[in-house]
């Protein structure tokens, strides 16, 4: 029978691999999710995160490795007895049930009472709020409202883990934000594990509790989104996370983390996040904390190319005198072909080495 | 200085355009001259000859028909023929079509299928003379292994002509059934399956229900097709009885009795019971969701 919610405290990922002829498309995925965390799983297409959710799911086989919730492995039976909920990417929606049947489809497949079936159907969708289109087809929804099905459809069996991929990806940006929010409360009015699959930093920072960063089918950094904010661990896991300047860069002193380096001839402190081989190295930094400053003194010096107004501020792009691009914030608009001099804050400029 | 006038009416052309016409549309002229030239004109023809009958009264054809049995007995035999051979091909065809589904060389299979409509019911029928006469080699086989102590006749009666029809109609039901199946979202049946569907419970809640518009058509097409054997009714069946089709009957009246205006009555007569059987079949489809079958709104 298909695991209660009531009594798990771990689901626990073991080595779980997954080839596809000689491609391992996911390698060794080890992680151990308690009761109750929303987990994301965050990379760029290909990285391996939807194989991981699929093999999770049980609608691919794993390769190699185990899954186990709490003592009982689960990797071993199909996917209609694992009990997980699944919400799709196209929200997979049975075009030929009404919004009720849609959601009570899982009930019926436990065989629950039909009384107690239509009691938690009804308390579902006043959970996703889709009171007036109860009885309405899929096709007669907006994205939106079908995402909330699709939502309402995998929790209203309660599973112990409810699997997410990419939800939010066909929406528009408005109904996007305000989904984020949704979910995170169906979360936790539910108390289970939810897994997140998506490509959108944005979206694994404000909905997770911890994010697992994978590249290459496999793991580069797991952290809260805190951590993988303001320290990611790898220059490509800094990338994703927004750090969108890669300034080549000379180590000068290093004393533990507190690095000196020197871009162009200009002398920066920044904070090294991994050990380097050589002095050439690779200074990272976010737009938003590389600032055009009025006076000359301190800042990498570059001559800007366009600038985009954000409403508070200015965004800009410049170019370094070695060719180097730069994005960089600024309080006003400078014309294109002006130099400006660019100032990193120390505490956000992080330092790794530039031998990949 | 000169000014346009922007508030009057547009043109002929323009108002044309927006209800559709414009000179595209043009291009579909030469098919409806094909069509009304082959189908439009030939089948008023023959209804109009239909009621022009020999001895001059209106209805006299059709009063001929439906009271000899040797001729109204033919509808019954045809359906006999046509409805079995369709159901049992959309049997076949669908489990075939599911397993087909999934296969990741499927132009291999699907060329060998097509190959016995290309071949055209004729050949069929000489070969599965051949095949399965009394001296062919399904009777010797079976003998050889003791399953039958002497030939079992398989032509020249109802069954060589029900096998026929079922070997030149089952890749044309296979292939469309095999369209519609493939048209269901495979992430479908992954989202039943997630939600505790076994796959049978995932055949009969999701598949069935989206198939069964689709499968509606096939029948229709296949069993319009079965409905007027000709060749293998002749070639494999016994053409004077159990198999007399009501196109044999046709056949006859116009070519062994030169009496075309009874021939073109059979005709229309034959197009009406398709037209019932196929009505009858597209109004249990009304009963069923007929929207698209995928996921999304897409």
């Amino acid at each position: 029978m298909a695991p209660s919610l009531s009594s798990f405290k771990t689901l626990r990922l073991d080595g779980v691999s997954r080839d596809f002829g000689t491609v391992n498309a996911l390698r060794d995925l080890t992680l151990n999710i308690e009761r109750g965390e929303f987990v994301a799983l965050l990379g760029p297409s290909g990285c391996g995160k939807s194989t991981a959710l699929n093999c999770i799911a049980g609608l691919l086989p794993t390769s190699r490795g185990a899954i186990f919730l709490d003592d009982q492995r689960l990797d071993i039976l199909p996917t209609e007895e694992r009990g997980f909920g699944m919400v799709f990417q196209n929200y997979a929606l049975f075009p030929h049930m009404t919004v009720r049947d849609n959601i009570g489809f899982g009930l019926k497949m436990r065989g629950i009472p039909k009384a107690e079936a239509a009691a938690r159907v009804e308390k579902a969708i006043e959970t996703v709020r889709l009171g007036t289109q109860a009885h309405k087809l899929p096709g007669q929804l907006s994205g939106g409202q079908q995402q909330r099905v699709a939502i309402a459809r995998a929790i209203v069996v309660e599973p112990p883990l409810v699997l997410m991929d990419e939800p939010l990806s066909n929406l528009d940006a408005k109904l996007r934000l305000e989904m984020r929010q949704e979910i995170r409360r169906i979360h936790a009015g539910l108390g289970s594990i939810t897994i997140y699959v998506t490509h959108d930093q944005d979206e694994a920072l404000s909905l997770a509790d911890r994010i697992v960063v994978l590249r290459d089918g496999m793991i580069r950094q797991v952290g809260t989104p805190e951590d993988l904010y303001a320290r990611p661990a790898h220059l490509d896991v800094a990338e994703f996370m927004g750090f969108r300047n890669r300034i080549p860069a000379k180590l000068k002193t290093r004393s533990g983390d507190a690095v000196a380096i020197d871009v162009n001839g200009v002398l920066l402190q920044g904070i090294a996040r991994e050990e380097f081989k050589g002095d050439d190295v690779i200074a990272a930094i976010r737009p938003d904390d590389l600032f055009a400053g009025e006076t000359n003194e301190g800042g990498i010096p570059a001559v800007v190319e366009a600038m985009e107004y954000r409403g508070r501020d200015f965004f800009g792009s410049a170019r370094a005198k070695d060719g180097t691009e730069l994005f960089f914030r600024a309080s006003r608009r400078h014309a294109p072909g002006e130099t400006v001099a660019l100032i990193a804050d120390p505490a956000r400029l992080l330092v790794y080495g530039a031998a990949q | 200085m000169s000014s346009v006038d922007y508030h009057s009416n547009p043109g002929l052309k323009a108002r044309l355009a927006a209800r559709g016409l414009d000179s595209v549309t043009l291009l579909v002229l030469p098919a409806i001259a094909l069509l009304v030239g082959l189908f439009v004109y030939p089948f008023l023809y023959g209804l109009w000859l239909s009621f022009n009958p020999k001895d001059g009264s209106l209805l006299g054809n059709y009063f001929k028909f439906f009271s000899d049995p040797f001729l109204y007995d033919t509808i019954g035999t045809t359906l006999k023929l046509a409805v079995p051979v369709t159901i049992l091909n959309l049997v076949f065809a669908v489990p075939v079509a599911f397993r087909v589904r999934l296969m990741k060389n499927q132009r291999l299979l699907t060329t060998i299928l097509v190959l016995p409509i290309t071949l055209g019911t004729v050949l069929v029928a000489e070969g599965m003379l051949n095949y399965l006469g009394p001296q062919g080699w399904a009777n010797r086989i079976m003998m050889l292994f003791g399953i039958i102590s002497s030939p079992v006749k398989l032509t020249n009666n109802y069954w060589g002509v029900m096998l026929s029809l079922v070997i030149t109609g089952f890749p044309f039901t296979f292939l469309l059934t095999l369209s519609y199946i493939s048209g269901i979202d495979p992430a479908l049946e992954q989202a039943a399956a997630t939600l505790g569907a076994k796959a049978s419970a995932r055949f009969r809640h999701i598949f069935l229900p989206l198939l069964i518009p689709g499968l509606a058509i096939t029948f229709c097409l296949s069993f319009v097709q079965a409905y007027s054997v000709f060749p293998s009714a002749v070639l494999l069946g016994a053409p004077a009885g159990p198999t007399r089709v009501i196109s044999i009957a046709a056949y006859q009246a116009a070519f062994e009795e030169y009496d075309y205006s009874m021939a073109s009555a059979i005709a229309m007569i034959m197009g009406a019971v398709q037209l019932v059987v196929v009505a009858f079949v597209l109004q249990i489809r009304n009963l069923f969701y007929r929207g698209p079958a995928g996921g999304a709104k897409g």
